[in-house]
């Protein structure tokens, strides 16, 4: 038996299908481009023509201003790179130490039920409620940003970590019991490969979860980063600031989110 | 010196669970004995502690009483005598079939030059040498069993137990490789012992058929198998003669109600 199938020749049929699949894909690609045109497009249009007040809804030619004047004052970046810095710090870390911390539950049942009424509570509870605890502990600065991140994101990575190793095939684990293995051995052949899967996706809730926790922890602290810049935009009421800074933001996040998806595909091949 | 001594010992095996609802006796007072190169089935209704049996040879459970030997070693544990093929494949699809066939010796420490020669010799042998470097999912379910049972035969164990091991594969891959797996386990002069429902493949592929009772599982009977047919092959045993005067018996010993 042939593992693969082979096509000799494709023939005029399947060629016709396979046009129509990308001339279908091609038409959702132009609409998406289009939607995005068309937003700008109206956005513009209703502030230059005073449909909207352009002081409270700004518009794309003053966001596009703002971005240029805060590139020549080269704070942009700096305010960017503050953001980045603490929520891939927080959301790294929340993976790390979510799945150190799944992997002791799943060592030890006893301490996995001796714990699990204290993670259901943790896990339902608003990790935001906790925001200013965390920066008296911590101090009004980043380390608090970062806490606030990692503290949002580590709760779910536990769950779902240790959800993963309870769901990996028993008969897989027998198998190496069979052999005489020892728990680390199981752990190690078994429970931490195959549960990769399980650990990217947490890593891609985590990445939303802690720009959540960063964007929090800045509204409620920092002097400096993207959140920063909205609620500094919003009370002194420079709403083109604020657009900018979500605009940034959206931007930046997808691209962090995208980042997570290509490490997801060079780790399950 | 030749010696006629059973390989495998099971001695008065009783083999109990504990549930909060209560205790369930599994096994009762199991005696058997398995002589090298012998090949034998279990069959038995469903619940019966067919893989109870196998769990505890393989050193997996601890019997309430009795005991078993194997090569005069009492069987406290897992052990490398004792080669244990599970009821899928389970290959591990992270890892290429040559690491998968290295996961036993890997295990046990046991990754020497020579023991990787052996195994892959084994994968060479039995047409697998071209996908040394592939990934389960591109090959067939016949040629993964293959791969299985080589897996298993890389630590070089003395006896192989086969736990329902074609049970997963569709009718056609199952004949096959089940003649497959009866004609590599006589290549390498193992022991088999197999667990399975089917009481046809238990017919087909044994030198003895024990059939258990109802749980709690004792030994209802031991069958000696003897086919005529010119070549001993599990699909060619089928075809003879006594094949279904066999079938009938241990149906009948089954004692399956339908409800």
């Amino acid at each position: 038996m042939s593992p693969e199938r082979s096509f000799p020749g494709i023939s005029p049929d399947h060629l016709r299908y396979l046009n129509e699949q990308k001339a279908y894909k091609n038409k959702v690609l132009l609409f998406q481009i289009l939607l995005l045109v068309a937003s700008i497009a109206f956005w513009e249009v209703a502030t230059r023509l005073h449909w909207i007040d352009p002081f409270i809804f700004s518009s794309p030619s003053r966001v596009v201003h703002t971005l240029l004047s805060m590139h020549h004052q080269g704070n942009l970046y700096y305010h960017i790179g503050i953001t980045l810095y603490e929520t891939t710090a927080g959301f790294i870390l929340g993976t790390i130490i979510g799945t150190v911390i799944a992997v002791i539950l799943w060592w030890s049942d006893f301490l996995a039920k001796v714990l699990d009424p204290y993670l259901v509570v943790l896990n339902s509870l608003p990790k935001i409620a906790l925001g200013p605890i965390i920066i008296v502990w911590f101090g009004a600065g980043a380390t608090a940003i970062i806490v606030v991140a990692l503290l949002i994101s580590v709760i779910v990575t536990i769950l779902g970590v240790y959800n993963g190793f309870a769901q990996v095939d028993p008969d897989k684990v027998k198998l190496l019991k069979t052999f005489g293995a020892t728990r680390l051995q199981v752990l190690q052949k078994v429970i931490l490969p195959a549960s990769i899967p399980t650990i990217i996706a947490a890593l891609k809730i985590n990445v939303g979860l802690s720009w959540v926790g960063v964007i929090v922890g800045e509204f409620l602290v920092s002097r400096a980063g993207l959140g920063y810049l909205i609620v500094y935009g919003g009370q002194v009421f420079r709403l083109d600031l604020v657009m900018t800074s979500v605009i940034i933001l959206s931007i930046a996040a997808a691209l962090m989110y995208q980042g997570v998806v290509y490490l997801e595909k060079l780790f399950t091949r | 010196m030749v010696r006629a001594a059973p390989l495998v010992k099971v001695e008065n095996l009783t083999i109990k669970y504990h549930t909060p609802e209560g205790e369930i006796t599994a096994l009762q007072d199991i005696s058997f004995g398995v002589m090298p190169g012998e090949f034998i089935s279990i069959v038995g209704p469903s619940g019966c502690g067919k893989s109870t049996l196998l769990n505890a040879l393989a050193g997996l459970l601890k019997p309430a009483s009795g005991k078993i030997t194997i090569m005069d070693q009492p069987v406290k544990g897992p052990t490398p005598l004792v080669g244990y093929m599970p009821q899928s494949d389970q290959l591990f699809g992270w890892r290429t079939i040559y690491k998968n066939v290295l996961l036993g010796l890997e295990v046990q420490n046991k990754l020497t030059p020579e023991t990787k020669a052996y195994a892959k010799n084994l994968l060479e042998k039995y047409g697998l040498k071209d996908f040394m470097q592939a990934r389960p999912n591109q090959l067939s379910g016949g040629m993964r069993q293959r791969v299985a049972l080589i897996r298993t035969l890389a630590i070089n164990p003395e006896i192989l137990l086969l736990d329902e091991a074609f049970s997963a594969l569709d009718y056609q891959t199952r004949l096959i490789v089940a003649d497959e797996v009866k004609q590599i386990i006589n290549e390498e002069h193992k022991t088999a012992i197999l667990v399975t429902h089917d009481i046809a493949e238990a017919i087909s592929m044994a030198d003895r058929v024990m059939v258990l009772t109802r749980r709690p599982g004792r030994i209802k009977n031991i069958h000696p198998i003897e086919l005529t047919c010119s070549v001993r092959t599990p699909i060619k045993c089928r075809e003879a003669p006594e094949f279904r005067y066999y079938f009938n018996l241990i149906w009948k010993e089954l004692d399956i109600h339908v409800a």
